[in-house]
């Protein structure tokens, strides 16, 4: 069986899942931004593999190169109020932050 | 099986394996690290798809970039022994059902669908220079803004990552 454009979506949809599993999950706030890499790179997997696979209109491409750009301006960022977070409770475990609830 | 086929495969299994590994794997240290193998798969992904710019984008700012920020990320805040607890059966139960729904979903949706697939068109010259191209024409706005965002996020990380956010003498 040759590979088509099947196989890059189902590789994606598989990706994608398991990146929102970790989101779901996963109590460290690191590991929540590892789900949300996952996830986005899932997403670029389908904005290539449709771009190959409908004669290599590039137009795809530079949608990928846009999440590209978003995934590290968001690292960037959440990294910072991460470590600020992690300054203000000593712990980056997103159940026991709940100032705000009380 | 023709060479590429099986290139395919060998990429998708070692994205797909070291992201079960990143969802996982109770250190830390270990699912930062996996990271790094699933994005070096979804890079051969996409040397496959001939995105030949993509795939040494991805390498560059993923591997280069943000994963050794989160690399930092994870040795700043963790001990290097310290594993994450999952939230119990009860929490991590209803999630992981939601998520096998929509997988299901996802991949009875993805190959069921009848996909408009034009005949191949090979591109011998690379991406590079049409990439470039369209990001100075038909895309000029969103590269202009996006060049934008990298400064407010430059400024704004320095902002909120500073130890002291007062100084003593204003």
């Amino acid at each position: 069986m040759t590979v088509g454009l099947t196989h890059y979506l189902v590789l994606s949809a598989f990706l994608f899942t398991l990146g929102i599993l970790a989101v779901a999950t996963r109590r460290n706030a690191i590991l929540m931004l590892m789900g949300v890499e996952l996830i986005l790179n899932a997403a670029n997997i389908n904005l290539v593999a449709f771009s190959r696979f409908q004669a290599m209109n590039l137009d795809g491409h530079v949608a990928a190169v846009f999440v590209i750009i978003l995934a590290a301006a968001e690292a960037a960022v959440a990294l910072a109020i991460v470590l600020q977070i992690y300054r203000q409770h000593q712990t980056v475990n997103a159940d026991t932050i709940d100032t705000l609830k009380e | 099986m023709s060479y590429p086929d099986v290139l395919f495969y060998v990429f998708a299994a070692l994205a797909a394996v070291s992201a079960l590994v990143v969802v996982f794997a109770r250190n830390v240290v270990y699912a930062a690290f996996s990271l790094l193998f699933t994005f070096l798969g979804v890079a051969g992904i996409y040397v496959l798809l001939h995105a030949d710019f993509l795939a040494v984008a991805q390498i560059m700012i993923y591997i280069g970039g943000i994963l050794v920020l989160l690399i930092f990320g994870v040795m700043l805040t963790t001990r290097v022994t310290n594993v994450d607890l999952p939230g119990g059966v009860l929490k991590t139960m209803p999630a992981t059902i939601v998520s096998g729904i929509l997988l299901g979903t996802l991949l009875r949706l993805v190959t069921r669908a009848s996909w408009f697939v034009e005949p191949e068109l090979p591109s011998p010259e690379g991406t590079t220079a049409a990439i470039g191209d369209r990001l100075v024409t038909t895309h000029l706005l969103p590269f202009e803004v996006a060049g934008i965002l990298l400064l407010v996020t430059i400024m704004g990380a320095a902002l909120i990552a500073r130890t002291n956010g007062r100084r003593r003498d204003a």
